[in-house]
């Protein structure tokens, strides 16, 4: 009643609604608008690819030949997912802090990163997958041919390759529309991942709908339904015990172990919590696809006529019963099947074939010039895919046509899932034993993997691969060596033998070379990563919280932050937690903050690696430690840096101790001016006091005495304002508050009248001074009153301590470029080199012979003078008396410019008139 | 009679006081006012009583005195010292090395006369 | 008050999330023993009886799916109880 092209418009229509829903799926992805798509429901469901045409058609089958058997394959998938807390979390887990992108990748990054292991497994997983893919577009042709000859009449399709061939290629189009759309960094294919839900539950519905219409459309229920069971052929079964344990063991390594179920459990996996939906819900779908495959089988056998094939009841029965309508949901439900475990399945390969063959070669092949240029790369990666998918399910077509398509689809799955499985020691010891190793995991893959493609690989091509005299006598007549009596196995299970002559020497290889190996230190790392990757790992809250713990973490903050800030953020998250004490539990919210407070004191990779190492082992990646090492080398630059500044920092000490040393002195000093002050001025006050007193007290003083004691009472008043004058003015010079009066002046002017002063000046010898009057006659901008108070002070020491028999002063002036030098020259006897620094020092006097009434501040004095006025004072050697050189500026304040041409223009050279 | 008063003072004025002070007192007063050669004028002039200012050029008090009266020729000799710079630092530098009495500048004329026949006296010059 | 009552709270929390994690570890051990159990304790040579056998099977395959969907609500909510 359906003709074929109905049948295929709806299959046409089926992809079409699948390409849709895969498309608005990847548009809302884009716009961030699919948060369903990463709800717990659509991950369950995601994972039904296990459920392929295998079991969806060839459960029935082998529910019809082996009873209870076809269950071992649901049962061994529902222990895996009841232990998703131990096993599964952790796969995941790994899966997402190491960025894995399929299971090749999951083992070489487990040891040392190796090349050469992800290369192994892909050919692995290509090589025991191609037969499944293979199976699947034999399951697809066959339930077409099923429906068109049973509507047309016996119309069979005209070629059968043809049809197998156009699904192969429409699939490869679908995957590569959806599947490689983009390079995700996660590589998370969302269109993809909703087309296989809703293939999922088409598949489900479809299962369902065939299973209810038997039990209650053909049986009579339930009831009806297991006495018909009890009276069919497979109401006992042999199920041998072994085979049994065996099968359930096989499934459950196969759903960690297959490709596609590693594509879309870990790469896939949005979020780590849906696994604890999936824990329960994908065991229950599992329950639901298997609910009726015995009821459908029982009837099936009951109903159909002889040599009808079992693999396909869930077709014929609903056509036998006339339901075109159900068995057109039977066929897509097993189309869904058989599309969603291919197109999932070439992703996967497809992942690994890219990444791990075409890739490497062709960066070596381009010498790693292309890796420079990242979109190029991308362009290529992207190119790579389309490529291996292409090739993924040409191989399987391929394969489909060599096998002839006449194999029994149940042996052909389980072949596949014992090669697959060959994985699993290196994986499983790969996240729960540290001491498996690279070469370990190698030499067991190798093994297995040899094992399985001698013994049940090959064989299942036939005579045209391995001839049958081999097949059942082995090589050269060696008789254990034969596939199917491998190692004297010969009298069990064929599928024991297959699992125990691969899985056993390939296990055994693995562990003894891993024990006797040394792994590299990549490798021990990763190690360490993978197997602690619960306790290290951020997501979900308190793996393992001991006590011992936070007060690790508590010793290892104060180190770093400090005591008091350390036990400050502790306290504070202990309040937090509703601790009373002072150390909160080590919750992952608290080491993320404690992680955080230190990132800021050594830097974030630092931090974690320490964390990480006091939360339980070494949870370390490469480039945690590459990140270390820079941190290392930046905190070396700042300690090298924090060197220099503690090298300035003593520098900085040692001079504040000079400039202490150099207080102390000043302060010595201020105690010796104080008390040289003292003396100076009782001195003259000694005298005063004395004569005073005389003359109070005495009556008989002559007139002459009167006179002469006045006088000196007089002239030592006049001393000792003279000291106060001079103490006056040196405080006031040395504190800088002597306001400067700058004119213009003429240099004769200001000698002239300071030697006038000391000609007035009644003590002292007279001197004859010799100036140079031509020499004199320049004009200079200074203060004059404090110029000549410094004039004063030389002449005024030349005649008071020029030993010469006939004291002479030479005054000699010199004008140099931008300034003016005034030497005072006498034929005295000149002062000792020892103390020529020290006579500018307060209370200097060298000798006193003539020295009464100078308290010995005048040339610190002149010194004070000359410096204000921007020049300077030296004693000066090399003359045959004693020198004093006064150099000073052309005009003592910078700040005020000499008027062009004022006066005499002496002063004004080179200035613009 | 009042006896012989060597005074070692560099202050023209302050020594011409002293002399003028202590004359009418009758005592003969030799002055000297160099500190490097005082020593041997003190043994020239075997004085009754010595008076000595601290700061002399060439030689401090304190060194003449001390070598006076490691000397025991003049272990015993009354000293009165003069000092400008009244710090109670340099009374008991002088107290130290052995001085009879101890004056600051400046000083009352009254004073110096009675310390200095309070010296002689002791050493046994008669009224 | 409810203050010195809370370290109790969290302690028993703390106690009873660790024992709900022993059974999340325990439950694929319990549910091996039970499925393998009709197939591996069967007498020797007698054959298995389909009907019974998958009653039993498919009931204890639902027990394990509800005691796994207990657990794993449990903690999911101790969870988020923890956040």
């Amino acid at each position: 009643m359906v003709p074929f092209n109905v049948l295929l418009a709806v299959a046409l229509g089926y992809v079409a609604f699948l390409f849709l829903i895969a498309f608005a799926a990847e548009r809302a992805a884009q716009r961030g608008r699919g948060f369903w798509l990463r709800s717990p429901a659509i991950y369950t469901l995601s994972l039904s690819v296990y459920c392929t045409a295998w079991t969806f058609y060839g459960a029935v089958g082998y529910a019809a030949r082996s009873g209870l058997e076809y269950l071992t394959i649901y049962l061994g998938p529902t222990i895996v997912f009841l232990a998703w807390w131990s096993l599964l979390r952790k796969l995941v887990r790994i899966g997402r802090t190491q960025r894995i992108t399929s299971i090749a990748d999951l083992i070489s990054s487990r040891y040392g990163k190796s090349p050469g292991l992800a290369v192994f497994v892909t050919v692995l997983a290509v090589v025991g997958t191609t037969p499944y893919i293979a199976l699947q577009l034999q399951s697809v042709t066959l339930s077409f041919s099923v429906i068109a000859r049973s509507v047309d009449g016996g119309w069979a399709l005209p070629n059968v390759n043809a049809t197998a061939f156009v699904v192969a290629a429409g699939l490869a189009l679908f995957t590569i529309l959806f599947g490689t759309r983009n390079l995700d960094a996660n590589e998370r294919h969302h269109g993809v991942v909703t087309a296989i839900a809703v293939e999922a539950i088409v598949k489900l519905v479809a299962l369902l709908a065939v299973g209810v219409f038997v039990v209650w459309g053909i049986a009579g229920g339930a009831s009806d339904m297991l006495s018909r069971i009890a009276r069919s052929p497979i109401a006992e079964a042999a199920a041998p015990g072994p085979r049994w344990v065996a099968l359930t063991a096989l499934s459950a390594a196969a759903i960690i172990c297959l490709p596609r179920m590693f594509q879309v459990m870990v790469v896939e996996n949005a979020d780590e919590r849906h696994l604890s939906t999936a824990a329960w819900a994908f065991p229950l779908y599992l329950l639901a696809m298997s609910l009726f495959v015995v009821p459908i089988a029982v009837v099936g056998l009951e109903i159909l006529p002889e040599g009808q094939n079992p693999d396909l009841y869930v077709l014929t029965l609903p056509l036998q019963e006339g339901r075109e309508g159900l068995a057109m949901l039977a066929f897509l439900g097993g189309f869904s099947s058989a599309t969603s475990m291919v197109i999932v399945a070439a992703i996967a390969l497809s992942t690994m074939v890219s990444n791990h063959i075409v890739m490497p070669i062709w960066l070596r092949m381009n010498g790693g010039r292309g890796a420079t240029v990242s979109g190029d790369v991308r362009q290529i990666v992207l190119n790579a895919r389309r490529a291996s998918i292409g090739a993924v399910l040409l191989l399987g077509y391929l394969y489909y046509r060599l096998t002839g398509g006449t194999e029994a689809l149940a042996s052909i799955g389980l072949i596949s899932f014992a090669g697959v499985v060959q994985v699993l020691p290196a994986l499983v010891g790969g996240i729960f034993w540290r001491g498996a190793t690279g070469r370990g995991a190698a030499t067991g893959l190798a093994v297995g993997f040899a094992v399985w493609l001698y013994a049940m690989f090959l064989p299942s091509f036939g005579d045209w691969v391995m001839p049958a005299h081999v097949l059942a006598e082995g090589p050269f007549g060696v008789g254990w060596l034969a596939p199917e009596r491998l190692f004297g196995l010969g009298g069990i299970d064929p599928m024991l033998r297959a699992l125990l002559v691969s899985l056993g020497p390939n296990t055994a290889a693995f562990v003894v070379v891993s024990l006797l190996d040394f792994p590299s230190p990549l490798d021990r790392l990763q190690a360490a990563q993978f197997v602690n990757v619960l306790d290290n790992s951020r997501r979900p809250a308190g793996w393992a919280d001991t006590r011992a713990e936070a007060e690790d973490l508590l010793v290892m903050a104060q180190r770093i932050i400090g005591a008091d800030e350390a036990r400050a953020i502790f306290a504070e998250f202990a309040h937090e937690q509703g601790k009373a004490g002072a150390l909160p539990d080590p919750t992952p919210a608290f080491i993320e903050r404690l992680e955080r407070e230190l990132a800021g004191s050594v830097g974030a990779a630092t931090a974690h690696a320490m964390i990480a190492q006091i939360t339980g082992g070494a949870s370390i990646s490469v480039e945690d430690l590459l990140a270390v090492a820079d941190e290392t080398a930046q905190m070396m630059e700042h300690s090298s840096q924090l060197e220099a500044k503690s090298r300035e920092l003593a520098r900085t000490a040692r001079q504040l101790q000079e400039v202490n040393e150099k207080l102390r002195e000043l302060s010595e000093q201020k105690d010796a001016f104080l008390s040289q002050v003292s003396h100076e001025l009782r001195t003259p006050m000694t005298s005063i006091r004395a004569f005073a007193e005389i003359l109070m007290a005495e009556d008989g003083l002559s007139g002459e005495e009167v006179r002469r004691y006045s006088g000196i009472i007089h002239d030592e008043s006049l001393r000792l304002t003279r000291l106060l004058d001079d103490l006056l003015d040196l405080s006031v010079l040395e504190n800088g508050r002597v306001s400067l009066d700058s004119q213009e002046c003429n240099l004769h002017d200001i000698i002239d009248s300071a030697v006038k002063a000391t000609e007035s000046i009644i003590s002292g010898r007279a001197i004859e001074i010799r100036r140079e009057a031509t020499a004199e006659n320049v004009r200079l901008r200074t203060d004059p009153d404090r110029l000549r108070q410094v004039f004063i002070n030389l002449i005024t020491n030349a005649r008071k301590y020029c030993a010469a028999a006939s004291p002479v002063l030479r005054i000699r002036v010199r004008v140099l470029r931008d300034g003016i030098i005034v030497d005072f020259i006498d034929n005295g006897d000149g002062i000792a080199p020892q103390h020529r620094d020290i006579i500018f020092e307060k209370f200097s006097r060298l000798s006193d012979q003539a020295a009464a009434g100078s308290a010995g501040l005048g040339l610190a004095i002149c010194r004070e003078i000359v410096t204000r006025l921007g020049g300077s004072i030296a004693y000066l050697a090399g003359e045959a008396g004693t020198a004093f050189r006064v150099t000073l500026p052309r005009q003592a304040d910078g700040r005020a410019p000499v008027r062009a041409g004022a006066d005499t223009g002496v002063s004004s050279e080179g200035e613009a008139a | 009679m009042p006896g012989r008063v060597l005074l070692i003072e560099d202050e023209p004025n302050i020594a011409e006081a002293i002399r003028f002070v202590l004359g009418r007192e009758g005592w003969s007063v030799v002055t000297h006012e160099n500190g490097a050669d005082a020593v041997a004028r003190v043994r020239g002039v075997a004085p009754d009583v010595l008076i000595l200012d601290v700061m002399l050029p060439n030689r401090s008090g304190y060194d003449i005195l001390r070598e006076l009266r490691e000397d025991p020729a003049t272990a015993r000799l009354p000293v009165l010292m003069l000092t400008a710079r009244g710090q109670a630092r340099d009374r008991e530098t002088a107290e130290e090395i052995g001085v009879s009495r101890f004056m600051t500048k400046p000083f009352s004329n009254r004073e110096l006369v009675e310390t200095v026949r309070e010296l002689g006296v002791a050493a046994g010059v008669r009224e | 008050m409810t203050d010195p009552l809370r370290p109790v709270f969290v302690e028993r929390r703390a106690y009873r999330r660790r024992r709900l994690m022993d059974a999340a570890r325990l439950l694929p051990f319990v549910g091996a023993v039970l499925i393998l159990a009709p197939v591996v304790l069967r007498p020797e040579g007698r054959a298995m009886t389909t009907a019974p056998t998958l009653i039993y099977l498919f009931a204890v395959w639902f027990g394990l799916i509800v005691g796994a969907a207990l657990i794993a609500r449990r903690l999911d909510d101790e969870d988020r109880g923890a956040d």
